[in-house]
């Protein structure tokens, strides 16, 4: 990490973990000796040539690093303002920015000399992702995934089973994405020894924020180099969606320490920030709070029990968001903001016609906060959507909401 | 400074038996049976009472407890209702001993140092939050200890020589062996396994080491208590709450339930040391 200067936003976390005050290790003992031998791998690795080039490798003949940035002329037209530029994370294999951390983790996992791996999934791209890796590097793995997320993101069920995955459904709670972190993290401490925790958001104990992001920053790091070879400038506006955020993270990290370049999280509004427990945009609508290893914002009732928040989306259906988002809400110099069930559902079918382009839902809430900025910015401004996943998961339950089944 | 909790054990030690350590979810299945089951705990066997407090999601815990959390805020159940209970209880018992346990977030959200003043003036005695590892100590273990609270550790099979020093640093009252890695409820593989372990702290420590985490008989305690100075049940406890409900309210059999299976494994306890 190319870290400069004590004032920059990009030296977190500290040694403990802390982004600020967000972070941490809140995990149960049976947990703690093995995340301090997870991070001592990860440092390892991190000064290891043969790691970075088996996994630069693996990203380019792989997943097809490095996505291209698109430029979207129809929509730039149709919006008449900035021109909008989408980061292709759905072209990579698996079809999401996910596979750029498994990648790193899972080949962290064979230095560990773990046997077995485990992951949550919300919206499956995550699981689709670890199953994946799993299946290229022959270890056994078993994600879970809320019962709730498994009826309406179903075709990631199956392709998960496919690739030889164990999909077990989580009933608990609502059936979502916290529910099924909790229950990896039950498995987890029941086998501690054979088992590697493969998290998929840029949240949990330390070092996972930070591992997470470092292996997403590449997103950012490739939008950087390639505006500053075609465009010979900084994109004036960087925007992604947040459900725990990895790779809002990862899209944001690179110009953390560039003031011009405008930076937007879309959190997921739900049925509207007013109404309790409707939607899941933790940063505007919660407040800090201790869950699954790390402080950070949460959703949560006067008593700190964890609200289950609601979104279209099953991969932001999540209360809580990662640490280095809440330091960075914080600190002002990412400006998050809800977007509703009804915006991102446009902002869908928009890109799908103008553009040729069927996003993920996730990615379709960051593009409703673009289509929010980029219309009073100036024409020969440029702003990029990280255009995280794509849609094929959600074109049933789109398709079921606006009537067409 | 002595607590109830050293002083107890001390009684014990003297008396040549382990001690019962019982868990409960405080307001379970709802907040007056949870209260009669708490007042019955005493007689029935309990030298030593784990409150839970309950959140919703208890990441450490099996489905047993988990449920149980989950009927006690169901029945209205909060932080500051779980304190009260322990002031009722101490109104009518001042020496048994009272830990509360639970999870970071609810009391990260009441305010620490709110929270240590109200736990002590309500009499409870020491606290256990399991997802407060001694990396953490700043949070809450330092200001509780500051506030007279005993703060109970856990320590685990992974729990190695080399970590135990740090974990047992700031620890009181007594440690808290988890039996296995896992979550509550689940079964323990090898007894003899458990034994070692706890010679193996007691090596490290002058603290009384209670095990717990998979003991479900009296036939488990006796065993169990041959090494350990106090043994926990709390999963096969809250499972008895949960039989005894017709469509998941209290019957009259509820609070007989969990006195009986107290009486019962106490007297594994007692015959412990032969």
């Amino acid at each position: 990490m190319d870290t400069t200067g004590i004032n920059s936003l990009r030296n977190g976390p500290d040694d403990d973990g802390r982004f600020g005050i967000f972070g941490g290790r809140f995990v149960a003992e049976t947990l703690m000796p093995l995340i301090l031998d997870l991070e001592a791998h990860y440092r390892a690795a991190q000064v290891d040539p043969a790691f970075k080039a088996e996994l630069n490798d693996l990203s380019v003949h792989y997943a097809g690093r490095p996505s291209p940035l698109y430029f979207a002329e129809r929509l730039t037209k149709h919006l008449g303002g900035a021109k909008v530029w989408f980061k292709r994370e759905e072209l990579n294999h698996t079809g999401s920015h996910k596979i750029n951390n498994c990648l790193g983790q899972i080949l962290l996992a064979k230095r560990m000399g773990k046997t077995r791996v485990i992951a949550e999934t919300g919206a499956g791209q995550h699981g689709v992702a670890t199953a994946t890796v799993c299946a290229k590097f022959e270890l056994p793995c078993t994600i879970f995934m809320g019962a709730t997320d498994v009826e309406r993101q179903m075709p990631n069920v199956l392709r998960m089973k496919m690739l030889g995955a164990e999909v077990r459904p989580v009933t608990a709670g609502a059936g979502t994405l916290k529910d099924a972190m909790n229950e990896a993290l039950r498995d987890w401490v029941t086998n501690v020894d054979s088992t590697y925790y493969l998290i998929g958001t840029a949240a949990g104990p330390h070092p996972y924020p930070e591992m997470v992001r470092d292996f997403q920053s590449v997103i950012g790091t490739e939008i950087k180099d390639e505006f500053a070879r075609t465009q010979g400038k900084l994109p004036d506006a960087v925007v992604a969606c947040v459900g725990g955020g990895s790779n809002a993270i990862g899209t944001f990290h690179a110009f953390l320490d560039d003031p011009d370049v405008k930076l937007y999280g879309a959190e997921a509004g739900g049925h509207g920030i007013d109404v309790e427990n409707g939607h899941a945009a933790s940063m505007t609508g919660g407040r800090p709070g201790v869950l699954h290893g790390n402080r950070t914002y949460l959703l949560q009732d006067k008593d700190g029990q964890i609200l289950e928040g609601h979104s279209i989306s099953a991969g932001l259906d999540y209360p809580g968001v990662g640490p280095e988002h809440a330091f960075l809400h914080d600190s002002k110099r990412v400006t998050y903001a809800p977007i509703t069930d009804t915006e991102a559902l446009e902002a869908f079918q928009l890109c799908t016609r103008l553009e040729g382009i069927i996003p993920a839902l996730e990615s379709a809430h960051g593009l409703a906060q673009l289509m929010k900025v980029a219309p009073s910015m100036d024409k020969d401004q440029s702003i990029v959507l990280c255009l995280s996943g794509r849609g094929d998961k959600d074109v049933e339950s789109v398709g079921k909401y606006l009537g067409l089944l | 400074m002595t607590t109830r909790i050293d002083t107890r054990f001390a009684a014990l030690k003297a008396e040549g038996r382990p001690a019962l350590v019982t868990y409960v979810m405080a307001g379970d299945p709802d907040l007056a049976t949870g209260q009669a089951i708490l007042e019955a705990l005493p007689q029935a066997g309990a030298d030593i009472i784990e409150l839970g407090m309950p959140f919703s999601d208890p990441m450490a815990d099996g489905v047993a407890i988990q449920l149980a959390g989950q009927r006690s805020l169901a029945a209205g159940q909060t932080l500051r209702g779980v304190l009260g209970m322990v002031e009722d209880f101490r109104r009518k018992d001042e020496t048994t001993p009272i830990v509360l346990m639970g999870y970071y977030n609810p009391v990260y959200s009441f305010g620490v140092e709110a929270f240590v003043t109200a736990a002590k003036a309500a009499g409870a005695d020491g606290l256990i939050i399991v997802d407060l590892p001694p990396e953490e100590d700043d949070e809450l273990c330092l200001p509780a200890m500051a506030a007279g609270l005993n703060f109970i550790r856990l320590t685990t099979p992974t729990t190695d020589d080399k970590r135990l020093p740090a974990v047992l640093k700031n620890s009181s009252g007594f440690v808290y062996y988890v039996s296995m890695t896992g979550v509550t409820g689940a079964v323990i593989k090898s007894r003899g396994a458990v034994g070692d372990a706890v010679d193996r702290i007691k090596s490290h420590t002058d603290l009384p080491v209670a095990v717990g985490f998979g003991i479900k008989t009296a036939e488990d305690a006796a065993e169990i208590g041959k090494h350990a100075d106090g043994i926990v049940v709390g999963s096969v406890l809250v499972d008895a709450v949960a039989r005894s409900l017709v469509d998941g309210k209290a019957t009259d059999q509820t609070v007989d339930a969990v006195r009986t299976l107290v009486a019962e494994i106490f007297s594994g306890v007692k015959r412990a040391r032969g």
